[in-house]
Protein backbone atom coordinates (compact mmCIF):
# COMPACT_ATOMS: atom_id res chain seq x y z
CA UNK A 1 0.00 0.00 0.00
CA UNK A 2 1.75 3.17 -1.17
CA UNK A 3 0.76 6.48 0.91
CA UNK A 4 -2.00 7.61 -1.06
CA UNK A 5 -3.78 4.41 -0.75
CA UNK A 6 -2.96 4.52 3.19
CA UNK A 7 -4.44 8.04 3.62
CA UNK A 8 -7.46 7.42 1.67
CA UNK A 9 -8.02 4.27 3.94
CA UNK A 10 -7.86 6.71 6.72
CA UNK A 11 -9.53 9.79 5.55
CA UNK A 12 -12.88 8.64 6.77
CA UNK A 13 -11.29 8.52 10.59
CA UNK A 14 -9.67 11.21 10.48
CA UNK A 15 -12.68 13.58 9.01
CA UNK A 16 -15.11 11.96 11.55
CA UNK A 17 -11.92 12.99 14.93
CA UNK A 18 -11.72 16.24 12.82
CA UNK A 19 -15.10 16.85 13.18
CA UNK A 20 -15.61 16.13 16.59
CA UNK A 21 -12.18 18.05 17.46
CA UNK A 22 -13.98 21.14 15.47
CA UNK A 23 -17.24 20.86 17.73
CA UNK A 24 -16.01 20.67 20.52
CA UNK A 25 -13.53 23.55 20.22
CA UNK A 26 -16.02 25.38 18.79
CA UNK A 27 -18.67 24.72 21.85
CA UNK A 28 -15.44 25.81 24.85
CA UNK A 29 -14.68 28.90 22.27
CA UNK A 30 -18.08 30.63 21.78
CA UNK A 31 -19.31 29.37 25.15
CA UNK A 32 -22.34 27.55 24.22
CA UNK A 33 -23.99 25.85 26.63
CA UNK A 34 -24.52 22.65 27.30
CA UNK A 35 -28.64 22.81 27.71
CA UNK A 36 -28.33 24.16 24.08
CA UNK A 37 -25.27 21.93 22.16
CA UNK A 38 -23.27 20.08 24.38
CA UNK A 39 -19.58 19.37 23.51
CA UNK A 40 -18.86 15.63 22.55
CA UNK A 41 -17.40 14.92 26.01
CA UNK A 42 -20.73 15.16 27.14
CA UNK A 43 -22.12 13.30 25.01
CA UNK A 44 -19.45 10.69 26.00
CA UNK A 45 -19.92 11.44 29.57
CA UNK A 46 -23.99 10.32 29.01
CA UNK A 47 -22.65 7.58 27.04
CA UNK A 48 -21.04 6.04 30.35
CA UNK A 49 -24.03 7.51 32.99
CA UNK A 50 -26.90 5.80 30.89
CA UNK A 51 -24.99 2.83 29.17
CA UNK A 52 -27.78 0.43 29.93
CA UNK A 53 -30.65 2.22 28.79
CA UNK A 54 -28.80 3.12 25.63
CA UNK A 55 -28.07 -0.08 24.98
CA UNK A 56 -30.74 -1.83 25.45
CA UNK A 57 -33.04 0.68 23.10
CA UNK A 58 -30.21 0.81 20.35
CA UNK A 59 -31.28 -2.91 20.25
CA UNK A 60 -34.68 -2.43 19.99
CA UNK A 61 -34.10 0.31 17.19
CA UNK A 62 -32.23 -1.93 15.28
CA UNK A 63 -33.99 -5.21 15.75
CA UNK A 64 -37.40 -3.05 14.43
CA UNK A 65 -35.62 -1.18 11.52
CA UNK A 66 -34.46 -4.71 10.50
CA UNK A 67 -37.74 -6.50 10.70
CA UNK A 68 -39.32 -3.65 9.05
CA UNK A 69 -36.19 -3.47 6.15
CA UNK A 70 -36.55 -7.46 5.97
CA UNK A 71 -40.23 -7.00 5.16
CA UNK A 72 -39.41 -4.44 2.71
CA UNK A 73 -37.20 -6.45 0.91
CA UNK A 74 -39.35 -9.06 0.46
CA UNK A 75 -42.51 -7.41 -0.59
CA UNK A 76 -40.60 -5.00 -2.92
CA UNK A 77 -39.04 -7.45 -4.78
CA UNK A 78 -41.89 -9.17 -5.21
CA UNK A 79 -44.00 -6.44 -6.11
CA UNK A 80 -40.83 -5.08 -8.45
CA UNK A 81 -41.02 -8.66 -10.35
CA UNK A 82 -44.48 -7.70 -11.10
CA UNK A 83 -44.61 -4.52 -12.34
CA UNK A 84 -41.65 -5.18 -14.14
CA UNK A 85 -43.21 -8.32 -15.73
CA UNK A 86 -46.34 -6.40 -17.25
CA UNK A 87 -46.65 -2.95 -18.29
CA UNK A 88 -50.52 -3.66 -17.70
CA UNK A 89 -49.78 -3.81 -14.18
CA UNK A 90 -46.60 -1.78 -14.00
CA UNK A 91 -49.25 1.47 -15.48
CA UNK A 92 -52.19 0.97 -13.31
CA UNK A 93 -49.57 0.08 -9.96
CA UNK A 94 -46.81 3.19 -10.59
CA UNK A 95 -49.48 6.28 -9.44
CA UNK A 96 -50.48 4.90 -6.91
CA UNK A 97 -47.27 3.96 -5.27
CA UNK A 98 -45.99 7.25 -6.32
CA UNK A 99 -48.77 8.58 -4.39
CA UNK A 100 -48.35 6.90 -1.70
CA UNK A 101 -44.54 7.49 -1.95
CA UNK A 102 -45.46 11.22 -1.52
CA UNK A 103 -47.31 10.56 2.03
CA UNK A 104 -45.33 11.72 5.33
CA UNK A 105 -45.11 8.65 6.77
CA UNK A 106 -45.04 9.74 9.84
CA UNK A 107 -49.07 10.67 9.31
CA UNK A 108 -49.65 6.84 9.06
CA UNK A 109 -48.44 6.22 12.66
CA UNK A 110 -51.53 7.59 14.35
CA UNK A 111 -53.80 5.16 12.09
CA UNK A 112 -51.44 1.96 12.48
CA UNK A 113 -51.49 2.52 16.63
CA UNK A 114 -55.31 2.83 16.41
CA UNK A 115 -54.91 -0.44 14.50
CA UNK A 116 -52.29 -2.75 16.21
CA UNK A 117 -52.04 -0.52 19.36
CA UNK A 118 -48.61 1.51 20.72
CA UNK A 119 -45.37 -0.20 20.51
CA UNK A 120 -43.44 -2.28 18.37
CA UNK A 121 -45.59 -3.39 15.20
CA UNK A 122 -46.53 0.23 14.15
CA UNK A 123 -42.52 1.01 14.53
CA UNK A 124 -41.95 -2.20 12.13
CA UNK A 125 -44.32 -1.29 9.50
CA UNK A 126 -43.85 2.37 9.38
CA UNK A 127 -39.85 1.10 8.76
CA UNK A 128 -41.57 -1.06 6.10
CA UNK A 129 -43.46 1.52 4.52
CA UNK A 130 -40.87 3.72 4.08
CA UNK A 131 -38.16 2.02 2.62
CA UNK A 132 -39.89 -0.52 0.13
CA UNK A 133 -40.62 2.16 -2.46
CA UNK A 134 -37.01 2.31 -3.59
CA UNK A 135 -36.73 -1.36 -3.94
CA UNK A 136 -39.62 -1.38 -5.86
CA UNK A 137 -38.93 1.17 -8.53
CA UNK A 138 -35.29 -0.28 -8.68
CA UNK A 139 -36.20 -3.79 -9.82
CA UNK A 140 -38.90 -2.63 -11.66
CA UNK A 141 -36.53 -0.69 -13.84
CA UNK A 142 -33.66 -3.38 -13.89
CA UNK A 143 -36.44 -5.26 -15.85
CA UNK A 144 -37.54 -2.87 -17.71
CA UNK A 145 -34.69 -1.90 -19.46
CA UNK A 146 -33.60 -5.50 -21.03
CA UNK A 147 -32.19 -5.02 -24.47
CA UNK A 148 -34.91 -5.59 -26.87
CA UNK A 149 -31.91 -7.44 -29.38
CA UNK A 150 -31.12 -9.93 -26.46
CA UNK A 151 -35.18 -10.44 -26.17
CA UNK A 152 -35.16 -11.40 -29.46
CA UNK A 153 -32.40 -13.63 -29.58
CA UNK A 154 -33.89 -15.86 -26.64
CA UNK A 155 -37.47 -15.12 -28.60
CA UNK A 156 -36.46 -16.64 -31.52
CA UNK A 157 -35.18 -19.69 -30.24
CA UNK A 158 -38.71 -20.28 -28.54
CA UNK A 159 -38.13 -19.08 -25.13
CA UNK A 160 -40.68 -18.40 -22.62
CA UNK A 161 -41.73 -15.42 -20.68
CA UNK A 162 -40.52 -16.84 -17.27
CA UNK A 163 -37.40 -18.45 -19.21
CA UNK A 164 -36.31 -14.86 -20.45
CA UNK A 165 -37.02 -13.78 -16.71
CA UNK A 166 -35.18 -16.34 -14.81
CA UNK A 167 -31.42 -16.69 -17.42
CA UNK A 168 -31.69 -12.37 -18.14
CA UNK A 169 -34.41 -9.98 -15.94
CA UNK A 170 -33.49 -11.47 -12.74
CA UNK A 171 -29.40 -11.51 -12.69
CA UNK A 172 -29.28 -8.01 -14.50
CA UNK A 173 -31.63 -6.86 -12.35
CA UNK A 174 -29.32 -7.59 -9.12
CA UNK A 175 -27.19 -4.87 -9.18
CA UNK A 176 -30.37 -2.62 -9.08
CA UNK A 177 -31.77 -4.27 -6.68
CA UNK A 178 -28.77 -4.47 -4.39
CA UNK A 179 -28.11 -0.68 -4.48
CA UNK A 180 -31.31 -0.20 -3.60
CA UNK A 181 -30.91 -1.62 -0.29
CA UNK A 182 -28.43 0.79 0.84
CA UNK A 183 -31.31 3.32 0.08
CA UNK A 184 -33.75 1.73 1.89
CA UNK A 185 -31.79 0.56 5.19
CA UNK A 186 -31.23 3.94 6.29
CA UNK A 187 -34.79 4.91 5.45
CA UNK A 188 -36.11 2.27 7.68
CA UNK A 189 -34.00 3.66 10.22
CA UNK A 190 -36.04 6.63 9.95
CA UNK A 191 -39.24 4.94 9.71
CA UNK A 192 -38.91 3.27 12.88
CA UNK A 193 -37.47 6.05 14.70
CA UNK A 194 -39.79 8.58 13.77
CA UNK A 195 -42.53 6.03 14.91
CA UNK A 196 -40.89 5.48 18.19
CA UNK A 197 -41.04 8.87 19.30
CA UNK A 198 -44.44 9.04 18.41
CA UNK A 199 -46.26 6.22 19.56
CA UNK A 200 -43.78 3.72 21.65
CA UNK A 201 -42.35 2.97 24.95
CA UNK A 202 -39.05 1.50 23.92
CA UNK A 203 -36.46 2.65 21.42
CA UNK A 204 -34.13 5.04 20.50
CA UNK A 205 -36.71 7.20 19.48
CA UNK A 206 -38.88 7.02 22.84
CA UNK A 207 -34.93 7.41 24.47
CA UNK A 208 -34.23 10.88 23.26
CA UNK A 209 -37.96 11.80 23.42
CA UNK A 210 -38.20 11.16 27.05
CA UNK A 211 -34.39 13.07 27.60
CA UNK A 212 -35.81 15.99 25.84
CA UNK A 213 -38.56 15.71 28.52
CA UNK A 214 -36.14 15.81 30.97
CA UNK A 215 -33.78 18.12 29.59
CA UNK A 216 -31.15 15.94 29.06
CA UNK A 217 -29.54 17.94 26.18
CA UNK A 218 -26.31 15.00 26.10
CA UNK A 219 -28.55 12.20 26.48
CA UNK A 220 -30.67 13.23 23.01
CA UNK A 221 -27.30 13.63 21.11
CA UNK A 222 -26.14 10.43 22.49
CA UNK A 223 -29.28 8.93 20.80
CA UNK A 224 -28.60 10.88 17.35
CA UNK A 225 -24.97 9.02 17.61
CA UNK A 226 -26.12 5.95 17.77
CA UNK A 227 -28.63 6.07 15.55
CA UNK A 228 -25.57 7.82 12.77
CA UNK A 229 -23.29 4.35 14.30
CA UNK A 230 -26.06 1.60 13.64
CA UNK A 231 -27.06 3.68 10.26
CA UNK A 232 -23.21 3.51 9.01
CA UNK A 233 -22.82 0.02 10.22
CA UNK A 234 -25.43 -1.51 7.91
CA UNK A 235 -25.33 0.65 5.31
CA UNK A 236 -21.41 -1.12 5.31
CA UNK A 237 -23.18 -4.47 5.63
CA UNK A 238 -25.44 -3.42 2.40
CA UNK A 239 -22.68 -2.43 0.50
CA UNK A 240 -20.29 -5.41 1.15
CA UNK A 241 -23.33 -7.76 0.12
CA UNK A 242 -23.82 -5.49 -2.94
CA UNK A 243 -20.21 -6.28 -4.15
CA UNK A 244 -20.12 -9.90 -3.37
CA UNK A 245 -22.83 -10.42 -5.49
CA UNK A 246 -23.20 -8.00 -7.95
CA UNK A 247 -19.11 -7.75 -8.83
CA UNK A 248 -19.79 -7.92 -12.31
CA UNK A 249 -21.40 -4.56 -12.48
CA UNK A 250 -19.21 -2.87 -10.33
CA UNK A 251 -15.63 -2.41 -12.77
CA UNK A 252 -15.35 1.12 -13.17
CA UNK A 253 -12.84 2.48 -11.19
CA UNK A 254 -15.37 5.97 -11.17
CA UNK A 255 -17.69 3.78 -8.73
CA UNK A 256 -15.17 3.03 -6.68
CA UNK A 257 -12.63 5.68 -6.38
CA UNK B 1 -33.38 -26.68 -54.67
CA UNK B 2 -36.71 -25.71 -52.73
CA UNK B 3 -37.14 -22.43 -50.97
CA UNK B 4 -36.01 -22.72 -47.09
CA UNK B 5 -36.98 -19.23 -46.28
CA UNK B 6 -40.00 -17.88 -48.36
CA UNK B 7 -41.68 -14.48 -47.60
CA UNK B 8 -44.43 -13.92 -49.85
CA UNK B 9 -46.66 -11.33 -51.00
CA UNK B 10 -45.97 -10.04 -47.29
CA UNK B 11 -47.29 -6.06 -45.59
CA UNK B 12 -46.62 -5.58 -41.95
CA UNK B 13 -47.32 -2.38 -40.16
CA UNK B 14 -46.51 -2.23 -36.08
CA UNK B 15 -48.76 -1.46 -34.04
CA UNK B 16 -49.05 2.08 -32.91
CA UNK B 17 -50.04 5.35 -33.15
CA UNK B 18 -47.74 5.81 -36.25
CA UNK B 19 -48.77 2.38 -38.26
CA UNK B 20 -47.48 3.22 -41.32
CA UNK B 21 -46.33 0.17 -43.23
CA UNK B 22 -43.23 -1.11 -42.27
CA UNK B 23 -42.85 -3.03 -45.69
CA UNK B 24 -45.16 -4.05 -48.56
CA UNK B 25 -45.77 -6.95 -50.90
CA UNK B 26 -42.86 -8.21 -50.22
CA UNK B 27 -41.85 -11.50 -51.43
CA UNK B 28 -38.19 -12.97 -51.22
CA UNK B 29 -37.47 -16.65 -51.25
CA UNK B 30 -34.06 -18.32 -50.10
CA UNK B 31 -32.59 -21.39 -50.76
CA UNK B 32 -31.83 -23.92 -48.27
CA UNK B 33 -27.71 -23.54 -47.52
CA UNK B 34 -27.82 -20.45 -49.62
CA UNK B 35 -25.81 -17.32 -48.75
CA UNK B 36 -28.60 -14.31 -48.94
CA UNK B 37 -27.66 -10.36 -48.27
CA UNK B 38 -30.23 -7.78 -48.04
CA UNK B 39 -29.04 -3.98 -48.75
CA UNK B 40 -31.23 -1.20 -48.73
CA UNK B 41 -31.78 2.20 -47.45
CA UNK B 42 -31.64 2.90 -43.62
CA UNK B 43 -35.15 2.65 -42.44
CA UNK B 44 -36.33 0.69 -45.25
CA UNK B 45 -37.70 -2.41 -42.67
CA UNK B 46 -34.56 -4.56 -42.75
CA UNK B 47 -35.15 -5.47 -39.34
CA UNK B 48 -38.62 -5.90 -39.89
CA UNK B 49 -37.99 -8.64 -42.53
CA UNK B 50 -35.82 -10.39 -39.54
CA UNK B 51 -38.34 -9.96 -37.46
CA UNK B 52 -40.78 -11.93 -39.61
CA UNK B 53 -38.40 -14.52 -41.13
CA UNK B 54 -37.71 -15.55 -37.27
CA UNK B 55 -41.24 -15.32 -36.31
CA UNK B 56 -40.95 -12.94 -33.77
CA UNK B 57 -43.34 -10.88 -35.53
CA UNK B 58 -46.73 -11.76 -37.82
CA UNK B 59 -47.08 -10.09 -41.12
CA UNK B 60 -50.51 -8.08 -41.72
CA UNK B 61 -51.16 -10.00 -44.92
CA UNK B 62 -49.33 -12.72 -46.87
CA UNK B 63 -47.36 -15.63 -45.77
CA UNK B 64 -44.30 -16.66 -43.95
CA UNK B 65 -42.66 -20.20 -44.71
CA UNK B 66 -39.72 -21.43 -43.12
CA UNK B 67 -38.62 -25.01 -43.75
CA UNK B 68 -41.47 -25.51 -45.18
CA UNK B 69 -44.08 -24.56 -42.87
CA UNK B 70 -45.90 -21.37 -42.23
CA UNK B 71 -44.76 -19.28 -39.48
CA UNK B 72 -46.83 -19.15 -36.59
CA UNK B 73 -44.95 -18.92 -33.99
CA UNK B 74 -40.98 -18.57 -33.55
CA UNK B 75 -39.11 -20.94 -35.71
CA UNK B 76 -36.31 -21.62 -32.67
CA UNK B 77 -34.12 -23.27 -35.34
CA UNK B 78 -32.82 -19.49 -36.03
CA UNK B 79 -29.93 -17.97 -34.69
CA UNK B 80 -29.42 -14.58 -34.49
CA UNK B 81 -26.58 -11.98 -34.13
CA UNK B 82 -27.61 -8.26 -34.32
CA UNK B 83 -25.08 -5.12 -34.40
CA UNK B 84 -24.23 -5.25 -30.66
CA UNK B 85 -23.27 -7.99 -29.18
CA UNK B 86 -25.87 -8.11 -26.15
CA UNK B 87 -23.43 -10.77 -24.14
CA UNK B 88 -24.53 -11.28 -20.56
CA UNK B 89 -22.02 -9.79 -18.36
CA UNK B 90 -22.56 -11.81 -15.62
CA UNK B 91 -21.70 -14.94 -17.71
CA UNK B 92 -18.10 -16.06 -19.64
CA UNK B 93 -18.19 -16.42 -22.33
CA UNK B 94 -18.25 -20.59 -22.45
CA UNK B 95 -21.40 -19.70 -20.36
CA UNK B 96 -23.15 -17.32 -23.12
CA UNK B 97 -22.58 -19.79 -25.66
CA UNK B 98 -24.81 -21.96 -23.27
CA UNK B 99 -27.61 -20.18 -23.29
CA UNK B 100 -29.09 -20.95 -25.88
CA UNK B 101 -28.49 -24.91 -25.05
CA UNK B 102 -30.69 -24.36 -22.24
CA UNK B 103 -33.52 -22.66 -23.51
CA UNK B 104 -33.76 -25.04 -26.91
CA UNK B 105 -35.16 -28.62 -26.53
CA UNK B 106 -33.77 -31.16 -26.66
CA UNK B 107 -31.00 -29.35 -25.58
CA UNK B 108 -32.59 -27.90 -22.64
CA UNK B 109 -33.78 -31.11 -21.38
CA UNK B 110 -29.98 -32.83 -21.39
CA UNK B 111 -28.14 -29.50 -19.88
CA UNK B 112 -27.09 -31.46 -16.93
CA UNK B 113 -26.77 -34.82 -18.24
CA UNK B 114 -24.43 -33.64 -21.34
CA UNK B 115 -23.15 -30.10 -19.93
CA UNK B 116 -19.08 -31.55 -20.20
CA UNK B 117 -20.58 -32.64 -23.90
CA UNK B 118 -21.97 -29.11 -24.40
CA UNK B 119 -18.75 -27.26 -23.07
CA UNK B 120 -16.19 -28.93 -25.56
CA UNK B 121 -18.77 -28.24 -28.21
CA UNK B 122 -18.41 -24.33 -27.04
CA UNK B 123 -14.48 -24.79 -26.90
CA UNK B 124 -14.30 -26.09 -30.57
CA UNK B 125 -17.09 -22.98 -32.11
CA UNK B 126 -14.84 -20.73 -29.84
CA UNK B 127 -11.44 -22.37 -31.68
CA UNK B 128 -13.33 -21.67 -35.10
CA UNK B 129 -13.37 -18.18 -34.58
CA UNK B 130 -10.28 -17.57 -33.45
CA UNK B 131 -11.26 -17.50 -29.73
CA UNK B 132 -9.02 -20.30 -28.34
CA UNK B 133 -8.98 -20.24 -24.62
CA UNK B 134 -10.99 -17.48 -24.02
CA UNK B 135 -14.07 -19.16 -22.69
CA UNK B 136 -13.56 -18.40 -18.90
CA UNK B 137 -13.11 -14.58 -20.01
CA UNK B 138 -15.52 -12.38 -19.21
CA UNK B 139 -17.35 -10.59 -21.77
CA UNK B 140 -15.66 -7.00 -20.96
CA UNK B 141 -12.18 -8.56 -21.30
CA UNK B 142 -12.76 -8.93 -24.50
CA UNK B 143 -12.30 -6.84 -27.83
CA UNK B 144 -15.72 -5.54 -29.60
CA UNK B 145 -14.44 -7.76 -32.65
CA UNK B 146 -13.87 -10.81 -29.70
CA UNK B 147 -17.51 -10.02 -28.53
CA UNK B 148 -19.08 -9.72 -31.93
CA UNK B 149 -17.54 -13.14 -32.78
CA UNK B 150 -18.90 -14.49 -29.61
CA UNK B 151 -22.16 -13.56 -30.36
CA UNK B 152 -21.88 -15.71 -33.52
CA UNK B 153 -20.77 -18.20 -31.71
CA UNK B 154 -23.87 -18.41 -29.38
CA UNK B 155 -26.17 -17.67 -32.75
CA UNK B 156 -24.34 -21.30 -34.05
CA UNK B 157 -24.42 -23.05 -30.74
CA UNK B 158 -27.38 -24.98 -31.21
CA UNK B 159 -26.97 -25.96 -34.86
CA UNK B 160 -29.50 -23.60 -36.39
CA UNK B 161 -30.65 -24.61 -39.62
CA UNK B 162 -31.00 -20.23 -40.50
CA UNK B 163 -28.75 -17.57 -39.16
CA UNK B 164 -30.25 -14.27 -39.11
CA UNK B 165 -27.49 -11.53 -39.26
CA UNK B 166 -28.49 -8.37 -38.54
CA UNK B 167 -25.84 -5.86 -39.61
CA UNK B 168 -23.56 -7.69 -37.00
CA UNK B 169 -20.10 -5.95 -38.27
CA UNK B 170 -21.84 -2.67 -38.11
CA UNK B 171 -19.86 -1.25 -34.99
CA UNK B 172 -16.51 -2.75 -35.49
CA UNK B 173 -13.66 -1.01 -37.63
CA UNK B 174 -12.68 -1.93 -41.24
CA UNK B 175 -10.09 -4.63 -40.71
CA UNK B 176 -11.91 -6.21 -37.92
CA UNK B 177 -14.79 -6.28 -40.11
CA UNK B 178 -12.64 -7.89 -42.72
CA UNK B 179 -11.63 -10.13 -40.55
CA UNK B 180 -15.30 -11.50 -39.26
CA UNK B 181 -15.95 -11.73 -43.15
CA UNK B 182 -13.89 -14.47 -43.09
CA UNK B 183 -14.67 -16.19 -39.94
CA UNK B 184 -18.21 -15.92 -41.44
CA UNK B 185 -17.72 -17.04 -44.93
CA UNK B 186 -15.35 -20.31 -43.31
CA UNK B 187 -18.23 -21.01 -41.25
CA UNK B 188 -21.15 -21.21 -43.73
CA UNK B 189 -18.79 -23.05 -46.34
CA UNK B 190 -18.33 -25.22 -43.44
CA UNK B 191 -21.40 -26.08 -42.15
CA UNK B 192 -23.51 -25.28 -45.11
CA UNK B 193 -26.55 -23.31 -43.21
CA UNK B 194 -28.52 -21.05 -44.82
CA UNK B 195 -27.96 -17.44 -43.99
CA UNK B 196 -29.74 -14.25 -43.92
CA UNK B 197 -27.52 -11.14 -43.66
CA UNK B 198 -29.09 -7.77 -43.19
CA UNK B 199 -26.28 -5.54 -43.86
CA UNK B 200 -25.92 -1.76 -45.61
CA UNK B 201 -22.27 -2.17 -46.37
CA UNK B 202 -22.10 -3.26 -50.31
CA UNK B 203 -19.07 -4.78 -49.85
CA UNK B 204 -19.74 -6.99 -47.45
CA UNK B 205 -23.28 -8.32 -48.88
CA UNK B 206 -21.08 -8.98 -52.74
CA UNK B 207 -18.15 -10.52 -50.64
CA UNK B 208 -20.38 -13.06 -48.82
CA UNK B 209 -23.57 -13.65 -50.47
CA UNK B 210 -24.96 -15.51 -53.31
CA UNK B 211 -27.94 -13.36 -54.07
CA UNK B 212 -28.12 -10.08 -52.76
CA UNK B 213 -31.42 -8.38 -52.96
CA UNK B 214 -32.46 -4.77 -52.94
CA UNK B 215 -35.13 -3.02 -50.91
CA UNK B 216 -36.76 0.05 -51.95
CA UNK B 217 -37.41 2.70 -49.54
CA UNK B 218 -40.20 2.57 -46.71
CA UNK B 219 -42.77 1.04 -46.75
CA UNK B 220 -39.75 -1.69 -48.09
CA UNK B 221 -40.14 -4.01 -51.23
CA UNK B 222 -37.42 -5.70 -52.96
CA UNK B 223 -36.81 -3.91 -56.13
CA UNK B 224 -33.39 -5.62 -57.48
CA UNK B 225 -32.45 -9.43 -56.94
CA UNK B 226 -28.56 -10.08 -58.41
CA UNK B 227 -26.80 -13.54 -58.56
CA UNK B 228 -23.16 -13.31 -57.62
CA UNK B 229 -21.12 -15.05 -59.30
CA UNK B 230 -17.49 -14.75 -58.50
CA UNK B 231 -16.69 -18.19 -57.81
CA UNK B 232 -15.83 -19.69 -54.25
CA UNK B 233 -13.65 -19.88 -51.98
CA UNK B 234 -13.21 -16.19 -52.07
CA UNK B 235 -10.01 -14.44 -50.97
CA UNK B 236 -10.66 -10.64 -49.95
CA UNK B 237 -8.26 -10.07 -52.64
CA UNK B 238 -11.52 -10.65 -55.45
CA UNK B 239 -12.85 -7.17 -53.26
CA UNK B 240 -10.30 -5.39 -55.81
CA UNK B 241 -10.73 -6.90 -59.06
CA UNK B 242 -13.06 -5.16 -61.67
CA UNK B 243 -15.64 -7.71 -61.35
CA UNK B 244 -16.02 -7.03 -58.19
CA UNK B 245 -16.41 -3.32 -58.52
CA UNK B 246 -18.88 -3.38 -60.91
CA UNK B 247 -20.83 -5.33 -59.12
CA UNK B 248 -20.91 -3.06 -56.07
CA UNK B 249 -21.68 0.05 -58.18
CA UNK B 250 -24.36 -1.34 -60.21
CA UNK B 251 -26.12 -2.44 -56.99
CA UNK B 252 -25.23 0.94 -55.65
CA UNK B 253 -27.13 2.61 -58.62
CA UNK B 254 -30.33 0.88 -57.63
CA UNK B 255 -30.13 1.44 -54.01
CA UNK B 256 -29.46 5.56 -54.79
CA UNK B 257 -32.45 5.09 -56.98
CA UNK B 258 -34.13 3.69 -54.27
CA UNK B 259 -33.77 5.94 -51.97
CA UNK B 260 -35.58 8.78 -54.50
Amino acid sequence: MNRVEMLIKLSPWLFTIGLFVVWEAAVHIFQIPVFFLPPPTAIAQAFVDYSGPIARNSWITLQTTLIGFGLAVGFGLLLGLLVGWSRAIYAGLYPLMIGFNAIPKVALVPILVLWFGIGFVPAVLTAFLISFFPIVVNVATGLATIEPELEDVLKALGASKLDIMRKVGIPRTLPYFFGSLKVAITLAFVGSVISESVASNYGIGNLMLQAQAQFQVPLIFAGLIVLAVEGIAMYAVMAMLEKRMTGWAQRSGFAQA
Amino acid sequence: MTAFVALDGVSHAYAGVNSALAVEDLSISVESGEFAAVVGPSGCGKSTLMKLATGLQFPRAGTVTVAGEKVTAPVKIAGMAFQAPTLLPWRTTTENLLLPLEIVQPYRGEMRRRKAEFRDRAERLLTSVGLEGQGSKYPWELSGGMQQRTSLCRALIHEPKLLMLDEPFGALDAFTREELWCVIRDLQAASKITVVLVTHDLREAVFLADRVFVMSSRPGRIVVEKRIELPRPRDLEITFTQAFQDIVHELRSHIVKARQ
